[in-house]
């Protein structure tokens, strides 16, 4: 079951609008490598773990993701508070906005829409838990890289906020994969 | 221009009990994953159990003053603050 909590996990504040970094951080809400897929990611595979642990930890990780799409959202919004029309066709933002205005959709920043084959779930818990390690160093990097788009420091905080989350979901999975390995080792077939 | 309505700043005093909620519902989210592949570490469940008991005492002092952050509590009040309080993506 799912239940919401009316905060967000960690603070999202800018010190300025941004429309350019608006559609940079699209990336981590509708991108490959982003929030969404994470979240989806680890909510479906959790019901082929084995283990109780890998269960667990799928779903606390997933759904902690999901918080994480809300601050990117928000973050998202914030970076458009105060646009002016020339601001946006300069960034190249007038398309999404005819489409979507500043509802934050489910787009990577080219305009390429989220798909189910962002995901994976094999089924089999040694390839999800290397799949999921993969997809946290790929959504590391990519905050890496809006890290350095910007230099306004509250947008800085947030997004190394979420950098290093990632870091520490890839030790947990890793952690989780090393349990799996050991159980499947043991396993006796007949 | 873009501008979202409505002012939704937070007083300096509610910002700072909200921080602190964030903050120790971080420390015990942090400790469930870890306990998630490590559920017998003692010293981990000890810790969560400390920040789980601060954290259900705080939150309950932060709703009691600001209002409910989620559907699930006792609304007490006459009318349902649940969705007039300002939304986590408007807070300034």
């Amino acid at each position: 079951m799912f239940m919401y909590e009316k905060k967000l996990q960690y603070p999202v504040r800018v010190t300025n609008k941004d429309v350019r970094m608006a559609k940079a951080v699209l990336n981590q809400y509708g991108g490959a490598d982003g929030e969404m897929s994470a979240s989806m990611n680890y909510l479906t595979q959790r019901f082929s773990m084995p283990l109780n642990e890998t269960k667990g930890l799928l779903t606390d990780i997933g759904v902690e993701e999901l918080g994480h799409m809300e601050m990117v959202a928000s973050l998202f919004r914030k970076l458009l508070e105060g646009a002016t029309r020339e601001e946006m066709i300069e960034a190249g933002f007038g398309g999404y906005y005819a489409n979507h205005e500043t509802c934050p959709f489910y787009l990577d920043s080219d305009g390429v829409p989220w798909e189910a084959k962002y995901t994976q779930a094999k089924g089999e818990p040694i390839a999800d838990l290397y799949n999921d390690m993969a997809g946290e160093q790929k959504a590391r990097a990519t905050y890496e890289n809006l890290i350095l788009l910007t230099d306004d420091p509250l947008v800085k905080d947030t997004l190394r906020w979420l950098r290093e989350r990632e870091i520490i979901h890839f030790q947990r999975f890793g952690e989780g994969l090393r349990l799996v390995e050991e159980y499947t080792a043991n396993k006796k077939f007949f | 221009m873009i501008s979202y309505s409505r002012n939704n700043q937070l007083s300096i005093q509610q910002n700072a009990m909200l921080m602190d909620v964030q903050k120790l519902q971080f420390a015990v989210l942090d400790l469930a994953l870890y306990l998630d592949t490590h559920p017998n570490d003692p010293v981990a469940l000890f810790r969560h159990k400390a920040y789980a008991n601060q954290l259900m005492q705080l939150r309950e002092a932060y709703e009691a003053q600001y209002g409910p952050l989620t559907i699930f509590g006792n609304e007490m009040g006459d009318t349902w603050r649940y969705i007039n309080s300002p939304w986590p993506w408007e807070i300034k």
